[in-house]
């Protein structure tokens, strides 16, 4: 009887209205029941620390999926954009500083390095936010056409082949106070997002403009200006993901991450994120970041033990599809269930 | 008069009679039967997928699964080809890549008309499932010796062509390409499912209240994308005598890019077959041909990217000074 009465109040705490503590149950239960299967394999020090190293690739991307679908649109050029800063970035270190290069020192290459990833990957979300904002192309169809552009240019540029450096690994193993700097950037990335979301007028504008475009403009919103920062933001976070991709894999190439956009859609929808705009927060996100690091570890792990062959890392990618459609199937029954209590 | 040229159709085809002068004269083989059949048989499979991605696109929606739809078809009848009917004539193989499609197609459109929802997501999440369920279950090694008929079908001609050096033939599979493009023209243009295509694309609540059962209409149509796109996958295999589980998947944009440049509008319900195939030699033209003027291959991906935002850009800009003007004019 009160076992039941408990099951009854854990059952209503998951489909409850407060979607943080729903996915702070469901990333807590992934966590522990991967940890009973798997044992030490999973919950160990060596194990959480390699997930700690991995998130923060599809992590900082998922803040620019986050901010784009907030405003009802989408950007699916960030893969491109961050592959394409990777690109500049590996060319200035090694132009400049590398074996046989001009020999300018590193404590001036790395900076400029940066800069230039950085300044690329603005004008890629610039240029995404002058197709939506100005031209008036849907989100879907110009970030397909930049993504194939900015991919197309990194091609260009290197001709196919990986730009390989070393110098920015300090950054991908690197630590402050044993905390790994990626994931350090994760965290100052959410924070600011947080506090960009919640406390600015600039926040509270793409709130408006996603929940309502029509009402946001008579209300004295630019929708086109909020627009056209928030596909620069969107560029930037590609730009700092691009960073990361270079300084954890050493090398940059224009096909890297090709899972990434699946991945960081996934993950907004699975943290609360609403595809219409207008609803979602950077908590959901974070929460959702870290379930789908669990699961992509912990099913890996399990499909290895179970099957022992290769085609095992195949089963991810199914997985991570149907978990996309079994995500928005419940999220439709969720919403159906509030309606017809309200 | 100026109707006409502010028409997709007519830009795109003066693009392609320039672009085509402009190759050829740098390069006369251009005009050659040889090429010619060449660039009609590279437009075989795009040409197919077209058509699906054409009725997806004029509904408002899009569909970016339709490639692992068609290798995933492709793939499968190969394998149950050779285990269980080695031997059968390849209408067979067709028929059963076309089941197959079918079948996939119609689970994305279980999800996008019973939970009504955003087929770009949909289609994310069941292009990485068909795929991954492709390479984890079915198998992930390329049969490079595909069953006879199929071999047999990749050597015949519709017609064959003398030339000074060896032949040109140009491949019957174009008459698939051909029987799809008609199959669209007729739906589109012809039936009540095709006015209710075109009126869910301009806008859903308007043709819920004229009367036409949208999630019927969506169940047909992602039913039928499902279809074709297995037919292309098959009609890819037996062109390249292999199934290679990581061909075709990788092809979307090539298609969609085609499908807008053709005029079809993501807002609005507009397309039309006539477009969508001159869409489909220009990509094609594009993307073979560019070499010949000495435009090297890595900008392919570059061109296709440009190709999708002139196709969704000129469009938006009319559509804007429209509105503009017409609220000047008030």
């Amino acid at each position: 009887m009160q076992e039941s009465l408990r099951r009854n109040v854990f059952v209503r705490e998951l489909l409850s209205e407060n979607q943080t503590l729903r996915l702070f149950i469901i990333t807590a239960l992934i966590f522990v029941a991967f940890s009973l299967l798997l044992g030490e394999r999973f919950f160990s020090v060596r194990n959480l620390q390699s997930m700690a190293v991995q998130f923060p690739e599809f992590g900082i991307l998922a803040f620019a999926i986050l901010i784009t679908m907030l405003t009802g649109g989408i950007d699916l050029s960030i893969v491109g954009a961050a592959n394409l800063s990777a690109i500049v970035a590996a060319l200035i270190l090694t132009r400049l500083s590398g074996d046989g290069g001009a020999g300018v020192p590193l404590a001036a290459t790395i900076p400029l390095a940066m800069v230039a990833a950085l300044a690329v990957a603005s004008l890629c979300g610039l240029f995404n936010g002058f197709l939506v904002s100005r031209i008036g192309i849907t989100p879907i169809l110009a970030t397909l056409g930049t993504g194939s552009l900015y991919t197309g240019l990194s091609y260009v540029i290197t001709g196919g082949p990986a730009i390989t450096t070393t110098q920015l690994a300090f950054i991908g193993n690197g630590t402050i106070a044993g905390v790994p700097i990626p994931v350090i950037v994760f965290i100052v990335l959410a924070i600011v997002f947080a506090v960009m979301l919640n406390r600015t007028s600039f926040g509270f504008n793409v709130y408006m403009l996603g929940t309502n475009p029509r009402a946001a403009l008579f209300s004295g919103i630019h929708n086109e200006r909020v627009l056209m920062r928030t596909y620069w933001l969107a560029g930037l976070v590609a730009g700092i993901a691009g960073i990361i991709f270079l300084a954890r894999a050493n090398s940059a190439k224009p096909d890297y991450g090709a899972t990434f956009i699946l991945l960081t859609v996934l993950i907004a929808i699975l943290g609360g994120v609403r595809y219409t705009g207008g609803f979602g927060t950077v908590s959901g996100l974070v929460l959702s970041v870290l379930s789908i690091q669990f699961l992509s570890t912990g099913l890996n792990m399990l499909m290895l033990q179970l099957s022992g062959s290769s085609a095992a890392i195949f089963f991810r990618q199914f997985a991570w599809g149907a978990l996309l459609l079994l995500v928005m199937v419940v999220n439709y029954y969720v919403e159906q269930r509030r309606q017809r209590s309200t | 008069m100026s109707k006409i040229f502010r028409s997709n159709e007519a830009l795109v085809a003066v693009t392609i009679v320039l672009l085509s002068l402009v190759i050829g004269l740098n390069n006369p083989t251009f005009f050659s039967v040889g090429n010619l059949f060449d660039l009609l048989r590279s437009s075989i499979v795009i040409g197919i997928f077209a058509m699906g991605v054409l009725i997806v696109i004029i509904s408002g929606g899009i569909d970016v699964s339709f490639t692992a739809i068609g290798v995933f078809a492709l793939y499968s009848t190969t394998r149950i080809l050779k285990e269980f009917m080695p031997d059968a004539p390849i209408w067979v193989g067709f028929m059963i890549a076309a089941a197959i499609g079918l079948g996939l197609g119609m689970i994305n459109a279980f999800f996008i008309a019973r939970f009504k929802l955003p087929t770009l997501i949909v289609t994310l999440g069941t292009l990485s499932m068909f795929h991954g369920f492709l390479l984890f279950a079915i198998g992930n090694q390329i049969i490079r010796d595909v069953p006879p008929a199929m071999d047999q079908f990749a050597r015949s001609a519709l017609v064959r062509i003398p030339l000074e050096r060896g032949v040109a033939n140009l491949h019957p599979a174009i008459l698939i390409t051909a029987a799809a493009a008609l199959i669209v023209w007729l739906l589109l243009n012809f039936t009540m499912l095709g006015r209710g295509i075109y009126a869910l694309g301009g806008s859903r609540e308007a043709a819920e209240r004229a009367g036409f059962n949208v999630p019927r209409i969506q169940y047909f149509i992602y039913s039928f994308v499902g279809l074709l796109s297995g037919v292309a996958g098959m009609t890819f295999g037996s062109l390249a005598r292999q199934a290679n589980p990581q061909d075709i998947v990788g092809m979307e944009l090539n298609v969609i890019a085609a499908v807008v440049l053709g005029g079809a509008q993501l807002t609005g319900g507009r397309g039309t077959v006539i477009g969508t195939i001159l869409g489909v030699l220009l990509v094609v033209i594009a993307s073979n041909s560019l070499i010949l003027i000495g435009v090297p291959a890595v900008w392919q991906r570059v061109v296709i990217g440009l190709i999708i935002l002139i196709g969704t850009g000129l469009p938006a800009i009319q559509a804007r000074r429209a509105a503009q003007g017409g609220m000047r004019s008030i």
